[in-house]
C-alpha cells in the first residue's frame, strides 16, 4: 500500500508538472509554480506521514469522537473564517497556502462510523442504530453542501457501502440504485412517460399476485401499493427537484452526459474538451510534456480536477489503462487488508476509505471520460491540491498504522 | 464492493479504449490541430544586379502597423490619425474591421507605412496600447527603369495556393518578368515557427521548444545579362514613341538591353499603392505600359527580313552573288494591273546584284529570289515549306524557349496556310510574293528579329536570348550555352554582311545618315506597312561587323521609315554600347526630345 501510494503520488506530481509547466519559467524548485507548490505539499506530507504512524493505534480509536467533534467544528467554523475560492467558503487561508478541512473530516467521518459501528451493542438492523450511523454522516455532509461543495459531500454516500459491509440491509442500498435508475430514466423521458409507463408496469404487477398469489396479495396489497405510490411520487420529485431546487449548471450538466443537450463551447465546453484530450492520446499517446492540448491549457482546471486528461493525452491508452489498473489494484489491496484486521474498528475503517478513494476513483474518472456528469473532486494522490493531497495521505497512513497493529489484541 | 470495483475498472477501460483506439476521428496529425499554431517567417528575397553589378532589384523595409483591439487604451485618437494621416471614421472602421476578426488576435491596421512614416511613428507608439509594429521587406528598384525586364511580385491569389500549396495566402510571388522565372531562385526557403497556443488562441510560447522549427533562408541573388547604362539609355531614346528594342551579345546569347515603350515606374508596382497602380496601368489600353513590347508586339519586319530572302536563296542556289536583275521601280510578278510591287531603290535600269540589292533594299530583287526559291520545287507547297523550315532555323516563327516570363510566336507561313486561303489550290509562288520582303504572313517579335540579326552576325549560329548571367550556386541551364545552328551554310554569310555593311558605308546605303565615324557597323532598315497607320520604322544592325559584339533589333510604331527613328537609336545604341560615349549629339538630341505622339494621336480619331 506504501509503494501504491508513492506510485501515485509520483505519477500525479509529472503530469502535475506536465499539466502546469510552460517554456518561460523552467526550475524544478521554483516554489511559485504549481509544480513546485506540489513537491512542498508532498515534502510535508512525509512528517504528516511519520506523526501518524507515531500514534498508537488504538489511540484512533479512543479519539475517533473527538476528532470527528473537532472537524466538525473546523467545518463549521468556515462560515466564519473561511475564504471563498470558486465561490465556495471551502477553506482557511494560513498566508498564502489554504487549507480545505473538508478534505479530512473524510478521515474523522471514516474514524467515527468505524468506532460507532464496532460497538459490540452496535446493531444495523435496527432502524435506531440506522439513524444514528446516518446522522453521523449527515452533519459533516451538511455542513459541505452548505459551504457550498456538493461534489465533496456527495463522497459520504460512499459510506453506504461501509455500512452495508457491516450488516445495512441490502434493502437501503437496492432502494439507492432503484432511485438513481428512476431519476436517470426520468430524466431522459421526461416524468409524464415514466409515470404512466410505471404505472402499466405497476398494474402488470398487481395482476399477477391477484391472480398467481391471491394469498401474498392480501398479505402484502398495501404494502406494494404503498411502494407504488412512493416510486411515483419520488419520479414525480425528481422533476421537481431537477427544475426547482437544482441551479442551471447542475441541469446543464446532467444534460451533457445523457446527451440532451450538445453545446462544445459553452456549458459542455469542460467535458467535450477532456474527452477529446484524451482520445486525442491514441494508443500509446504522445509522450511526456508533448501533449499539445495539455501544454495550450485548453481543458479547464486540468491540474487538479482533470488531471486524468493529462495522462490521457500524453500516456494513451496504455498509460491511463496502467492508471486505471492500479487503481483497482489498490482498492483491492485495502479491501483485502481490511478483511484480514482482526479488531472490527480497523476493518470497519479499511473499507470506509475503500468506499471513499472509490467514489472519488469513480466519479471523477468517469466524469473526465464523459461517463458521469461533471462533479468535482479531485482524484487521489493525482489531483493538485495540498489539501486533497494531504487528505488522503492522512487516510491512506491511519490505517495503515492500523493495520500494522493487527496482531494484537486490545 | 470488489466486484463492483473491477466492474467500474472494466467500464472505464472499454471506455478509454473506445475513446483512444478504436474512435479515431479525435486523432487529428500533431502539428495541424487548434492547440498549434503555424507561423511562417519569410526569407529575403534575392537580389537582382546587372551584367556589371548594378543594383536593379533590392529589398526595402516596410511597416505594418498592426493592432490588438483588447489592448487598446482610449488614446488621443485625434494625434494618432494625424500621425498616420488617416481621418477619424477611417480609423473607427479599421478598428471595428480588426475586433470583428477577433479581439484577442493582432490584425494589420494599416499597410506598409513608409520608412519616414515609421521613424516618427517608432517613437511615439509607445503611448498608444494595442498597437504595434511589424517590419516586412518590399521590392526596391532603384535604376527605375527595365520594369518589363525585372516584373513585380505581388500577392498569390487562390488559384496559386491551389495549384502550388507552399504558398499560402498573403504571400508575395513574382508575377512578370525576372521575378516570375526565377521565382524559385529569388524566393528563398520561409522559415516555419510552431507556436503553443492555448484555449483563447493566444499564443503563450514555441511549441516543443522549437525543434521543428526552421530558420528562413534567403532567397539567391541573380546576375541579369542586362547591360544598365544601355536600358536605360534605350529608354531614354525610345521616349515618347511606341516600340522595343532588343540588344543581345551575339557570341554568348545574352540580352543587353531589353526596352518596350511606354514603360512604367517600377516602384509603382510596390506598396500601399500596388494595386491601385496596377489596375490603372492594366486599363490603360491605349499606351498598353504592362505589354512588353519586346518580347510580345508581333510586327511584320519588312526588309531586314529580305536577308533571309537572300541567304535562302543562295542556300538553294537559285542566285549566286553575281547574277543580276534590272529594276525599273517595281517587280511585275504577273499579267493583271495589280501584279505590281513597287520598289524605291532608284537603280534606274542598271544591273543589281546581291550587294547592291540589300544596301539599296531593293524589293524587286529579293521577290525574284524568293519566287525563284519557291519555284524550284514542283509545288509552291513544297517550296514554301522549304524556305519556311529555312526562316525557323534563325529562331522565327516559334517561342524562343527562353527565360522570360512572356513571349509571341510570330508566324513563317508554311504551304498548308495558303492551302487553307486558298482551298482548291490554286496558288503559287507570287500569290505569297510579300514575304520575300517580310510583309504578308510574315510576323516577327522584336526579340525574335534580333536573334536572328545575332545568327547573321554569328554567320550562322545562335544561342537562346536569355537574361540571367549568373545564378548564385546554380549553372547556366545548357540549353543557353548550346549554340544553334541554322540551315545555311556559312559561306553564304559573307557577302551578305558585306551588303549589310555597305548599307551605311556606300555612299547610296540606305542608313548612310546613321554612319558612325570608327565604328564598322553592319545593319539593315525596315519600313513596314501595317494595317494601324503610318508604317512602322524598323532596323536591325550588329558591330563590329568582324567579331561582333552586339546585335539590335529596333521597333519603332508607326516611325515612318527605317531611317528615320529605327536607324539613329539602333546606331545610338551600339555607339553607346561600344565606345561609352556619343559623337553625334545633333542626332541624340533629335533621338531624345522627338516623339511620335502626335501619330498615335490621329490613330485615336
Amino acid at each position: 500500500m506504501v509503494l501504491f501510494y508513492f506510485i501515485f503520488i509520483f505519477l500525479g506530481w509529472i503530469n502535475i508538472y506536465a499539466a502546469t509547466i510552460s517554456e518561460n519559467d523552467f526550475d524544478l524548485l521554483n516554489f511559485s509554480t504549481e509544480y513546485g507548490k506540489q513537491l512542498i505539499w508532498i515534502g510535508f506530507s512525509i512528517p504528516i506521514i511519520l506523526l501518524i504512524l507515531m500514534f498508537e493505534a488504538k489511540f484512533y480509536e479512543k479519539y475517533a469522537a473527538i476528532i470527528y467533534v473537532s472537524f466538525l467544528a473546523l467545518l463549521a467554523g468556515l462560515f466564519v473564517l473561511g475564504k471563498n475560492i470558486n465561490g465556495s467558503t471551502s477553506w482557511y487561508a494560513i498566508g498564502s497556502f489554504s487549507l480545505q478541512p473538508s478534505e479530512f473530516a473524510k478521515a474523522a467521518t471514516g474514524l467515527a462510523i468505524a468506532k460507532l459501528v464496532s460497538d459490540k451493542l452496535f446493531n444495523l438492523k435496527k432502524l435506531s442504530t440506522q439513524v444514528q450511523a446516518l446522522l453521523l454522516l449527515f452533519f459533516p455532509a451538511i455542513l459541505i453542501i452548505l459551504q457550498p461543495d456538493p461534489g465533496s459531500a456527495l463522497v459520504y454516500a460512499a459510506f453506504i457501502f461501509v455500512l452495508y459491509r457491516e450488516g445495512l440491509p441490502f434493502y437501503y442500498i437496492t432502494v439507492g440504485f432503484i432511485a438513481l435508475f428512476l431519476f436517470v430514466i426520468t430524466l431522459i423521458l421526461g416524468y409524464e412517460v415514466t409515470l404512466i409507463s410505471s404505472l402499466v408496469l405497476f398494474i402488470c404487477i398487481l395482476l399477477y399476485f391477484i391472480f398467481y398469489r391471491p394469498r401474498a396479495f392480501r398479505k402484502g396489497w398495501i404494502k406494494i401499493i404503498g411502494i407504488y405510490l412512493m416510486s411515483a411520487m419520488f419520479i414525480f420529485s425528481v422533476d421537481l427537484v431537477f427544475n426547482q431546487v437544482f441551479k442551471q449548471h447542475h441541469r446543464d450538466r446532467f444534460n451533457i452526459i445523457l446527451g440532451k443537450t450538445v453545446d462544445m463551447k459553452g456549458v459542455g465546453y469542460n467535458t467535450n474538451q477532456s474527452v477529446t484530450t484524451i482520445a486525442s492520446g491514441g494508443f500509446f499517446g504522445k509522450g511526456f510534456l508533448e501533449g499539445e492540448r495539455t501544454q495550450g491549457n485548453f481543458v479547464p482546471e486540468q491540474k487538479t480536477d482533470y488531471i486524468f486528461t493529462t495522462i490521457g493525452e500524453e500516456w494513451g491508452f496504455v498509460g491511463s489503462t496502467i492508471v486505471i489498473l492500479l487503481f483497482v489494484a489498490f482498492l483491492l489491496r485495502i479491501i483485502n487488508r481490511a478483511e484480514q484486521q482482526k479488531a472490527k474498528f480497523s476493518r470497519i475503517y479499511g473499507y470506509s476509505i475503500v468506499a471513499i478513494f472509490f467514489m472519488h476513483f469513480v466519479i471523477n474518472i468517469g466524469m473526465v471520460i464523459g461517463l458521469v456528469p461533471t462533479i468535482g473532486i479531485p482524484l487521489p494522490f493525482f489531483s493538485y491540491g495540498g489539501s486533497a493531497l494531504w487528505g488522503f495521505t492522512v487516510l491512506l497512513f491511519i490505517f495503515i498504522r492500523l493495520d500494522a497493529n493487527k496482531t494484537y489484541e486490545w | 464492493m470488489s466486484f463492483l470495483i473491477i466492474f467500474i475498472g472494466v467500464v472505464f477501460i472499454a471506455r478509454l479504449f473506445y475513446l483512444q483506439v478504436l474512435n479515431n476521428s479525435f486523432n487529428t496529425p500533431t502539428l495541424n490541430n487548434s492547440a498549434v499554431k503555424v507561423m511562417y517567417d519569410y526569407p529575403e528575397r534575392g537580389y537582382i544586379f546587372d551584367r556589371n553589378g548594378v543594383l536593379l532589384v533590392a529589398n526595402q523595409l516596410s511597416y505594418d502597423i498592426m493592432v490588438i483591439p483588447r489592448e487598446v487604451k482610449p488614446m488621443d485618437t485625434v494625434a494618432f490619425c494625424t500621425l498616420l494621416k488617416i481621418t477619424k471614421e477611417e480609423f473607427i472602421e479599421k478598428i471595428e474591421k480588426a475586433s470583428r476578426y477577433s479581439t484577442r488576435i493582432p490584425s494589420t491596421f494599416l499597410q506598409q507605412v513608409s520608412k519616414d512614416d515609421y521613424a516618427s511613428l517608432q517613437e511615439i507608439l509607445y503611448k498608444f496600447k494595442g498597437f504595434y509594429i511589424q517590419k516586412r521587406s518590399l521590392r526596391e528598384y532603384p535604376k527605375n527603369s527595365a520594369a518589363n525586364v525585372l516584373g513585380y511580385i505581388s500577392e498569390v491569389n487562390e488559384t496559386m495556393i491551389n495549384n502550388n500549396p507552399k504558398y499560402h495566402l498573403g504571400e508575395l510571388i513574382g508575377t512578370a518578368g525576372v521575378e516570375k522565372t526565377y521565382e524559385e531562385v529569388l524566393r528563398g526557403t520561409k522559415g516555419v515557427k510552431f507556436i503553443q497556443r492555448d484555449r483563447f488562441n493566444k499564443e503563450i510560447g514555441s511549441f516543443k521548444n522549437g525543434i521543428y522549427d526552421t530558420l528562413p533562408i534567403s532567397g539567391n541573388d541573380i546576375t541579369l545579362t542586362i547591360d544598365a547604362v544601355l536600358q536605360q539609355y534605350g529608354e531614354a531614346l525610345m521616349t515618347n514613341k511606341r516600340g522595343g528594342i532588343v540588344a543581345i551579345e551575339p557570341s554568348t546569347g545574352e540580352i543587353l538591353a531589353m526596352v518596350s515603350m511606354p514603360t512604367y515606374d517600377p516602384n509603382l508596382m510596390v506598396g500601399r499603392d500596388r494595386s491601385k497602380n496596377f489596375t490603372k496601368l492594366y486599363l490603360d489600353t491605349i499606351s498598353k505600359p504592362l505589354l512588353d513590347r519586346g518580347l510580345q508586339a508581333q510586327y511584320p519586319p519588312g526588309s531586314p527580313f529580305k536577308v533571309i530572302s537572300a541567304l535562302v536563296a543562295l542556300q538553294e542556289n537559285v542566285i549566286t552573288t553575281g547574277s543580276s536583275i534590272q529594276c525599273f521601280g517595281g517587280y511585275k510578278y504577273g499579267s493583271g494591273n495589280g501584279s505590281f510591287m513597287r520598289c524605291h531603290c532608284e537603280t534606274g535600269g542598271s544591273p543589281v546584284a546581291l550587294n547592291v540589292a540589300i544596301y539599296r533594299s531593293c524589293n524587286s530583287y529579293f521577290a525574284n529570289a524568293y519566287r525563284k526559291t519557291i519555284d524550284k520545287f514542283p509545288t509552291p507547297t513544297e517550296g514554301v515549306n522549304v524556305w519556311g523550315k529555312h526562316a525557323e532555323s534563325f529562331g522565327l516563327g516559334n517561342y524562343l524557349d527562353n527565360d522570360l516570363s512572356v513571349g509571341q510566336k510570330g508566324n513563317i507561313p508554311n504551304g498548308n496556310l495558303y492551302n487553307k486561303i486558298y482551298p482548291n489550290g490554286r496558288w503559287r509562288s507570287t500569290a505569297t510574293i510579300s514575304n520575300s520582303i517580310g510583309q504578308g504572313e510574315v510576323l516577327t517579335t522584336p526579340i525574335q528579329l534580333a536573334n536572328m540579326t545575332a545568327a547573321i552576325a554569328n554567320e550562322g549560329f545562335y544561342y537562346i536570348p536569355h537574361i540571367a548571367k549568373k545564378i548564385k550556386g546554380k549553372p547556366l541551364d545548357k540549353k543557353f550555352t548550346t549554340p544553334i545552328y541554322t540551315t545555311i551554310d556559312k559561306k553564304h554569310f559573307k557577302p551578305v554582311i558585306e551588303g549589310l555593311f555597305d548599307v551605311f558605308e556606300n555612299p547610296r546605303g540606305t542608313a548612310r545618315g546613321s554612319r558612325v565615324e570608327g565604328l564598322e557597323i553592319s545593319g539593315k532598315t525596315g519600313t513596314s506597312e501595317n494595317p494601324h497607320g503610318q508604317d512602322h520604322s524598323i532596323f536591325i544592325a550588329f558591330a563590329p561587323k568582324d567579331n561582333p559584339k552586339i546585335a539590335i533589333a529596333v521597333f519603332v510604331e508607326n516611325g515612318y521609315w527605317g531611317s528615320r527613328w529605327a536607324g539613329p537609336i539602333a546606331t545610338l545604341m551600339i555607339e553607346k554600347y561600344l565606345t561609352g560615349e556619343i559623337g553625334r549629339p545633333l542626332i541624340e538630341e533629335r533621338m531624345l526630345k522627338g516623339s511620335i505622339q502626335e501619330e498615335y494621336d490621329k490613330q485615336l480619331k
